[in-house]
């Protein structure tokens, strides 16, 4: 029904194109002078009925099965959802539905066959009336933009105000789910720190989150305190910019400055590559070469090394980073101006003493922000971590130690057997919205950075 | 200090500073200079006109080899500077620059306070022993570009908050201050407003004093105004070399006369 809706849709939109064309096309060869071309007195048209009615119906199609179920739920028999709790109610809910879709399990009670059928009903009706009002709709705006054409009516100004409110739509879209995906960790993290107090949450040094889910389960009592997984995200993305940081820097300066075009035409698109790793394949190369190398090496120097260390997990997260620094900072040296460069060389100055004096100085702003937006992207690289990373949260920052980051907590914590009231799981919420708030907060200093220092030279 | 200055000035005055025979500069196919051969005076201000593209900001940039970073560039013939073939093997250009100023078109100074603008060069060259010495070139230079009254409250100040014509005259501080033998102008008053084109051309009148100082410009006004020598290039050739008084009064070569009096350019 939708699909017919949608192809009756497109067909009005295209008449709607033709018909005002043809429209206007015909008052220009009755001698009058156009304001605007045929092409957009038909574009009005067409935009006129595309965009009421895809609104009405996107809206009709979220909308639909909750008001269905609604008219469903009330139209059961006295006593059916009376004394039970909205578990119940969920469970004979999604019995009808499976009633009427036609998967009939057992003998249901004749009252659920009837809601069934009804439901079916329902739908129907709904799909032909939406048609009907998809119809009236089209004709409507076909009838009323017809009526525009006119020598002096602005077709083409009308055209760009419906395409400029299209472009504050998507904008507010991606703004709304932005906010829409703050507000839910925000509510589960409320709900947890109901839980668990906050100041426990926030100071506490101890995370043991495997707490029982049944009162039959053994488990440990349970720890919220965040500090511990905290420190080991911080050891791990500091072992990961300390590495990534001078080597993405360097591998920039050459490339930028001392590299012939041709070595540079090959090395620029391998670090690109690089950069198009999924970081799972990252994550095999952690476990599979990295720790094991690591580990025999502290085996040699008679070191005691954790199988899993943050090390590992850093210095693989570091060559992860390695591009991005690299095409950051080779950015930020090529926006300074040749006459920079040419005025430090008239100088006397070598090609290193121009870089390092002069390039680099000019290009930091650029250099920070794209070092502080790698150390937000470390703190939040889950795929790596997840694999090389440890789970147990200590409090060392031992890099040859086993650490867990928040990342790696969240995943384990809403992988399995999970219930959305308890804890444990909440705990992934609560620490999701500290890794945003930390991100966020990264993000913020290093655009600052970035615009403070920008038309430094100019 | 000046004084002695110009008692040398009556001396050095017909010394040959840089001399090029035979000159030729290739960009990849296009032969951008050809048969160039110029003597170019100590302490005089020496200035290149001709239309645009004629070649005379490529030869400027051949007797300090920035052309070197240009990498279809190629170079031929020769070029003295004290007698020493600059494209020399022995030559080290980095070296070279030192002793050949450079200002150019646009004003560049580095996004760093007056003060370490003007020291740049001396540091990298090791021109002083210590932090007094450092301050005293940096005064002396920004002395005789003429701009020490306008900076000496704020040298920590970035060098790039200054007006156009500040810029300019800092960045041939900048230039001095590493003692050059001379000092190359590319078009040093283009950028620059009628008020600070006069403040740098009072300032090069000066410095000739102490540099051989060449200008390329556009205004044939400046090249009579400021120089003593004038080369006209066309089409890459080094067209006529004369008295600046000479060249535009009694042109020789019919295309001088052309384009100075505006008919070719």
């Amino acid at each position: 029904m939708t699909g017919i809706a949608f192809a009756m849709l497109l067909t009005a939109a295209l008449a709607g194109y033709m018909m005002n064309r043809r429209a206007a096309l015909a008052l220009r060869d009755g001698g009058q002078r156009l304001h605007s071309l045929g092409m957009f007195h038909g574009m009005y048209a067409a935009l006129a009925v595309l965009v009421p009615a895809i609104i009405v119906t996107l809206l009709w199609l979220a909308l639909q099965s909750s008001v269905i179920d609604a008219i469903i739920m009330s139209g059961l028999p006295d006593g059916a959802t009376e004394n039970v709790d909205t578990g119940m109610v969920q469970l004979i809910k999604s019995e009808i539905h499976s009633i009427a879709r036609g998967r009939v399990f057992g003998t249901p009670e004749p009252w659920k066959i009837e809601a069934a059928e009804r439901l079916n009903a329902l739908q129907a009706m709904a799909g032909w009336l939406l048609l009907a009002v998809v119809a009236l709709i089209s004709a409507a705006a076909l009838f009323v933009t017809r009526r525009s054409v006119a020598s002096e009516f602005r077709a083409r100004q009308a055209v760009e105000r419906i395409i400029y409110g299209l472009l504050i739509a998507c904008s507010l879209f991606a703004i709304f789910v932005t906010v829409g995906i703050v507000l839910s960790l925000v509510f589960e993290s409320i709900r947890f720190f109901q839980m668990v107090p906050i100041t426990e949450f926030l100071f506490g040094t101890s995370w043991e989150p495997q707490i029982p889910i049944r009162a039959d389960q053994i488990a440990a009592e349970g720890a919220f305190g965040w500090i511990p997984v905290l420190l080991g995200t911080l050891v791990i993305t500091f072992v990961a910019i300390t590495i990534s940081v001078p080597v993405g820097l360097m591998s920039a300066i050459y490339l930028n400055e001392f590299a012939s075009p041709g070595f540079r035409g090959i090395a620029k698109p391998l670090l690109e590559i690089l950069a198009g790793i999924p970081t799972v394949v990252y994550g095999f190369f952690a476990i599979l070469t990295v720790a094991p190398a690591i580990r025999a090496w502290g085996a040699a120097l008679g070191i005691p090394v954790a199988p899993n260390t943050a090390l590992a997990a850093g210095g693989v997260m570091a060559i992860m980073l390695i591009p991005f620094i690299s095409s950051f900072a080779d950015d930020a040296l090529s926006a300074v101006p040749r006459s920079l460069r040419d005025g430090s060389m008239a100088l006397g100055a070598t090609r290193s003493e121009t870089v390092l004096k002069v390039l680099f100085p000019a290009a930091i702003p650029g250099i920070v922000g794209g070092v502080l937006l790698a150390i937000s992207r470390a703190i939040g690289e889950t795929m790596i971590v997840v694999m090389a990373a440890g789970l147990i949260a200590k409090m060392t920052i031992n890099p040859l130690d086993s650490v867990t980051t928040v990342t790696v907590q969240i995943v384990t914590l809403l992988i399995g057997d999970t219930a959305f009231d308890s804890p444990k799981t909440l705990a992934a919420f609560a620490l999701g919205l500290m890794l945003f708030i930390v991100t966020l907060m990264i993000n913020i200093v290093a655009l600052r950075v970035v615009r403070k220092y920008r038309e430094l030279y100019d | 200090m000046y004084d002695m200055n110009r008692v040398e000035n009556a001396v050095g005055q017909d010394e040959i500073k840089i001399s090029a025979r035979n000159v030729q500069v290739w960009y990849g196919e296009t032969h951008a200079i050809k048969d160039v051969d110029v003597d170019i005076l100590d302490k005089t201000v020496t200035a290149f006109i001709g239309p645009s593209g004629c070649g005379k900001s490529t030869f400027l940039r051949c007797i300090n080899r920035m052309n070197d970073s240009i990498p279809s560039a190629r170079i031929e013939g020769e070029i003295r500077l004290d007698g020493e073939d600059i494209y020399d093997r022995s030559i080290d250009p980095v070296q070279l620059r030192a002793r050949v100023g450079m200002v150019f078109q646009k004003p560049n100074p580095f996004p760093k306070s007056i003060y370490d603008n003007v020291s740049y060069g001396p540091r990298i060259h090791g021109l002083a022993r210590n932090r007094a010495e450092l301050d005293e070139i940096v005064e002396r230079s920004l002395r005789d570009a003429a701009l020490w009254n306008e900076v000496k409250d704020r040298l920590q100040e970035p060098g790039t908050g200054l007006s156009g014509g500040q810029q300019q005259r800092l960045c041939i501080a900048r230039a001095i201050a590493t003692s050059p033998e001379m000092l190359l102008m590319d078009e040093p008053c283009s950028a620059l407003d009628p008020i600070a084109t006069g403040q740098v051309e009072e300032l090069i009148d000066h410095l000739r004093q102490d540099f051989s100082v060449v200008i390329v410009t556009h205004s044939m006004q400046q090249a009579a105004r400021v120089s003593q020598k004038t080369a006209f290039f066309h089409l890459g050739s080094l067209v006529e070399y004369g008295e600046t008084d000479e060249i535009f009064t009694k042109p020789q070569d019919p295309r001088t006369e052309s384009y100075i009096s505006g008919r070719i350019g």
